[in-house]
């Protein structure tokens, strides 16, 4: 495992994706890599496609066309699903609901990857423990009458993005994927998440993040790659452009395409 | 704060609340019908009377968590009752029958999987049609004609299924078995935590990495197999196969779910709440048969039971349902009898009624 790390160039490499929903085409040829210690920002436009490729790395949606590796290997699509993705060491905290809302939070941290006995009869006494504890440490709630047995739907939505940010900080491992992860957050709890961020860059792994708030992406990320209506239309380094100079390229590519389409 | 904290202590313990209507139940009826309920009989018939609906109840309760329903059930009380039957009678194979039955009831199930889960059909659509299909089938392959079966309790498939310890009989032992290790699969075992996330939703599933059609298929035909055993048990009690054997279960079934407390929206479940249940509502029908009312009656008691249950776990699941059920109510009915039903509450809800419209 630890030769196989050594070794590979991209944590994931997706090569001509194209994804047609019915007669919407959310991408058209897009390719997309990220390297094995690399911070990867992905910027667009609403309804640009940045979901849509993420679910596609992550085994939620199947592509039209395309071809993936996973730490430089062919995958096909056929067998690729969240659960190969979580077994290949991908992470994901989604944009919109991840949680089951009636269940404990214990069963929302391990749901997917239990702790079983061979017969797959939950160790419900160990992942209670351990949820506590991440909720403890990872997420902080400290105090807040929330505890491993609460269920989601006490939660308020920062709280619950909270949860489903210190669950992928629990498994992480090459690749964690932060969809909008900052959305429902306090000033405070952005600047916790962005820290995490660069932690994944500091413990040599990789990281794909998204957000609209370009200060933050332009702060923490290696690279940034601009999708526009399904197509990938920019790749910048760091330091390739300030935030203003950012700003002014999104703004122009909007302008452009109001007026192609008017 | 301290609302924000979940149910703890004595609150806490499942199916407290519906055990304590049993006995309130059980209570009511040693004072209404006191030569029955002050012997010990029939509380011993009860436990022949209680494991077939307990059995159904318990798939259905694992069905209904998962946010799914079954209306096919009574077809395989029905369909394997008519295996076991017809390998009793016509083969005389009764140790054939078992498997047969098995086999029949998730096979019912399976398809019912695969509709739902690969076709995409709704529960609800896809279980009424195969419930018509299975029954069809049913009728057609026996001829329309009962099986009675009064010799098969020399054999020791009867024996093992219905046979009796002492006077304590063996059925309510594999419901009282299966009811546990139904417990254990809900609340214990990775396919029941799968079952709560997909009931809670299918989309939240997906993306926790559960294989949404596979559980549903692997449900479903529980659901069959769990069908088929109680038809097992319930044709070799009463010596005797009829096709329509399954239609009484259709709602006691069901409502031993709902009394139960199961979530009728999905992604919760109560196992305990679904045994005593099953005792709740074989108990009202036997009781309000024992204090002399008759049997359509009784069947319109049960279906009001049913409806105020699954109306009582609403209020308790989601109070503001309750707020909007009245502000609807007082919409709805004119304005003279809101003042005489409901006094001056009505009359305080009526302008922002109007406000909303
Ligand atoms: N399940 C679906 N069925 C049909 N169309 C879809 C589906 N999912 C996404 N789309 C379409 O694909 C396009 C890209 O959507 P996507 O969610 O990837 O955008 P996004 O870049 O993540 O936007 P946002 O910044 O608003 O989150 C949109 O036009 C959307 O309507
Ligand atoms: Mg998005």
């Amino acid at each position: 495992m630890a030769m196989q790390r050594a070794g590979h160039v991209h944590a994931v490499r997706m090569e001509g994706i194209r994804m047609a929903f019915g007669k919407v085409v959310a991408l058209d040829d897009v390719t997309f890599r990220v390297g094995r210690n690399e911070i990867v920002g992905l910027l667009g436009d609403n309804g640009a496609g940045k979901s849509t490729l993420i679910k596609i790395m992550t085994g939620v949606l199947r592509p039209t066309e395309g071809r993936l590796f996973i730490r430089d290997e062919a995958v096909s699509f056929e067998d690729w699903s969240v659960r190969r993705a979580h077994a290949l060491g991908i992470e994901t905290v989604y944009q919109e609901k991840s949680l089951g809302e009636k269940q404990p939070l214990w069963r929302n941290l391990f749901v997917g990857r239990q702790i079983t006995n061979r017969w797959g009869f939950i160790d419900v006494a160990a992942e209670r423990r351990i949820a506590n504890q991440v909720l403890k440490e990872q997420i902080g709630f400290r105090g807040a009458g929330i505890d491993a047995d609460s269920p989601v739907a006490l939660l308020s939505g920062g709280e619950r993005q909270g949860v489903a940010i210190g669950r992928a900080m629990h498994f992480e491992k090459d690749l964690i994927v932060l969809d909008e992860p900052t959305a429902a957050l306090a000033i405070k709890e952005v600047r916790k998440v962005l820290d995490f961020v660069l932690g994944i860059k500091a413990r040599g792994r990789a990281c794909v993040y998204i957000e609209h708030n370009l200060a933050h992406v332009h702060e923490v990320a290696d690279r940034l790659v601009i999708l526009d209506r399904g197509r990938v239309v920019a790749e910048l380094g760091r330091g390739e452009m300030s935030v203003a100079e950012l700003t002014r390229f999104l703004i122009e590519l909007q302008d452009r395409r109001e007026h192609s389409d008017g | 704060m301290a609302e924000r904290r979940h149910r703890k202590g004595l609150a806490a313990v499942e199916g407290l609340p519906i055990i304590a209507v049993l006995i309130g139940l059980i209570a009511l009826f040693m004072i209404a019908a006191p030569q029955v309920f002050l012997g010990h009989r029939i509380y011993l018939s009860f436990l022949t009377t209680v494991p077939p609906v307990l059995l159904l109840a318990l798939g259905l309760t694992l069905v209904v968590a998962a946010g799914e329903i079954d209306l096919s059930f009574p077809s395989v009380i029905a369909f394997s009752g008519y295996l076991l039957a017809m390998c009793i009678k016509d083969l005389d194979m009764p140790w054939l029958g078992i498997p047969l039955a098995l086999l029949g009831g998730a096979l019912v199930g399976f398809v019912n999987g695969v509709l739902i889960a690969v076709v995409g059909i709704p529960s609800i659509i896809a279980t009424l049609g195969t419930q018509f299909f299975w029954s069809g089938v049913t009728t057609g392959i026996s001829g329309g004609t009962s099986y009675s079966l009064r010799t098969v309790d020399q054999s020791w498939v009867h024996t093992i299924f219905a046979g009796d310890l002492g006077s304590f009989p063996v059925q309510f032992l594999w419901a009282l078995g299966l009811t546990v290790l139904v417990w254990l699969l809900l609340n214990r075992h990775r396919f029941g935590e799968h079952i709560l996330f997909i009931g809670d939703s299918n989309a939240v599933a997906r993306v926790v990495g559960i294989q949404v059609e596979a559980e549903k298929i692997k449900l479903f035909t529980l659901m069959g197999l769990l069908g088929a055993l109680a038809a097992i048990i319930l044709t070799l009690e009463n010596k005797n196969f009829f096709n329509t054997q399954g239609q009484g279960y259709l709602l006691t079934a069901l409502a031993a779910v709902f009394i139960g407390g199961t979530s009728i929206f999905g992604g919760q479940g109560s196992v305990v709440g679904s045994f005593v249940g099953a005792f709740i509502i074989v108990m009202i029908e036997a009781g309000l048969v024992a204090t002399g009312v008759q049997g359509f009656w009784v069947r319109a008691v049960v279906g009001i039971v049913f409806l105020g249950a699954v109306l009582f776990h609403l209020g308790i699941e989601q109070p503001g349902r309750v707020a909007e059920m009245r502000r609807r109510l007082a919409h709805v009915l004119p304005r003279r009898d809101r003042s005489v039903s409901n006094g001056g509450e009505a009359v305080r809800a009526a302008p922002t009624t109007r406000e909303r419209s």
